[in-house]
């Protein structure tokens, strides 16, 4: 069972609650795609991926960078069940879409420099901390149904 | 491998630190031992308070040696050599590929805390293959 301290939960919430999760999820995987391109190798039919202006633009990863972010939420608001939460999404990025672990990681370092970008000085290393041990939960609940 | 364009964007950015580059060695420390606790086992000599004067004094070593490959960009491999000897034999950190990550994260999201939409996607991927390269350089030598 994962312990999460009151000052954590406050940290996660203060956050969350400014985020703009069409905004931050749309920037997020479009810099997962940037960053480190080979990732694009699971999106082949989301269009023009040809340069980071084409990635940023591109309306599909906008749309999906929002499904990804929203599902983040519903784990922020069962902090005390990821495994749960992501079960299903789980068997799904293992049994259809082939996805490996790594890349959760991989995105979830990516959200908490986009974060960084955003609330600069507010994302204190005590902010930082807090969401790095969320988004490593969250690769780590995703990973978990893996056979 | 870091194209032309790469070299421009690290330059430009390290540019931009304006003198703050020792607190933002320090900074960058100080998250990555908040951040990924384990990374203090390899400073069990030093004092870990907030502001001591050891991380000070280690984040701005740290910066130093970025800022100098930052000038080498052709040429990693010799302007990290020393370094690279020095963490393959006497430091022996986990090998870069996986300690030295930690360290790239959190001196990006310092960057970026400072930098806003400044630190851009460009320059994100920029400075993330630079420090891959750097990690790639030290732990050239581990065996």
């Amino acid at each position: 069972m994962v312990h999460w301290s009151a000052e954590e939960k406050q940290l996660i919430a203060s956050v969350w609650g400014k985020v703009s999760v069409e905004e931050c999820g749309a920037e997020a995987l479009a810099r997962l795609l940037i960053v480190y391109p080979w990732t694009q190798r699971f999106f082949d039919n989301f269009g023009n991926l040809s340069s980071p202006t084409a990635i940023i633009g591109n309306p599909k990863v906008r749309a999906h960078g929002k499904k990804v972010l929203t599902s983040f939420g519903e784990a922020i608001k069962n902090l005390d069940n990821l495994k749960g939460t992501y079960s299903k999404l789980s068997e799904l990025h293992c049994e259809k879409l082939h996805v490996d672990p790594e890349n959760f990681r991989l995105l979830g370092d990516i959200l908490v420099i986009v974060l960084a970008t955003h609330f600069g000085k507010d994302f204190t290393p005590a902010c930082q901390a807090t969401w790095q041990k969320l988004v490593g939960l969250v690769a780590h609940a995703l990973a978990h149904k893996y056979h | 491998v870091l194209t032309a364009e790469d070299k421009k964007l690290i330059q430009q950015t390290w540019g931009k630190l304006g003198g703050a580059e020792e607190e933002i060695g320090a900074e960058a420390l100080w998250r990555m031992f908040h951040s990924y606790p384990p990374t203090k086992t390899y400073f069990p000599h030093f004092d870990l308070s907030q502001g001591s004067d050891q991380i000070r004094g280690h984040g701005k070593k740290v910066v130093a040696a970025l800022g100098n490959a930052i000038k080498n960009l052709d040429n990693l491999s010799q302007a990290l050599s020393e370094l690279s000897n020095l963490h393959a034999y006497n430091l022996r950190v986990d090998p870069p590929g996986f300690s030295l990550q930690f360290l790239s994260q959190c001196l990006q999201v310092t960057l970026a805390t400072r930098l806003g939409k400044e630190y851009s996607p460009e320059v994100h991927s920029a400075v993330d293959k630079f420090m891959s390269a750097v990690a790639a350089v030290l732990a050239e030598k581990y065996r």
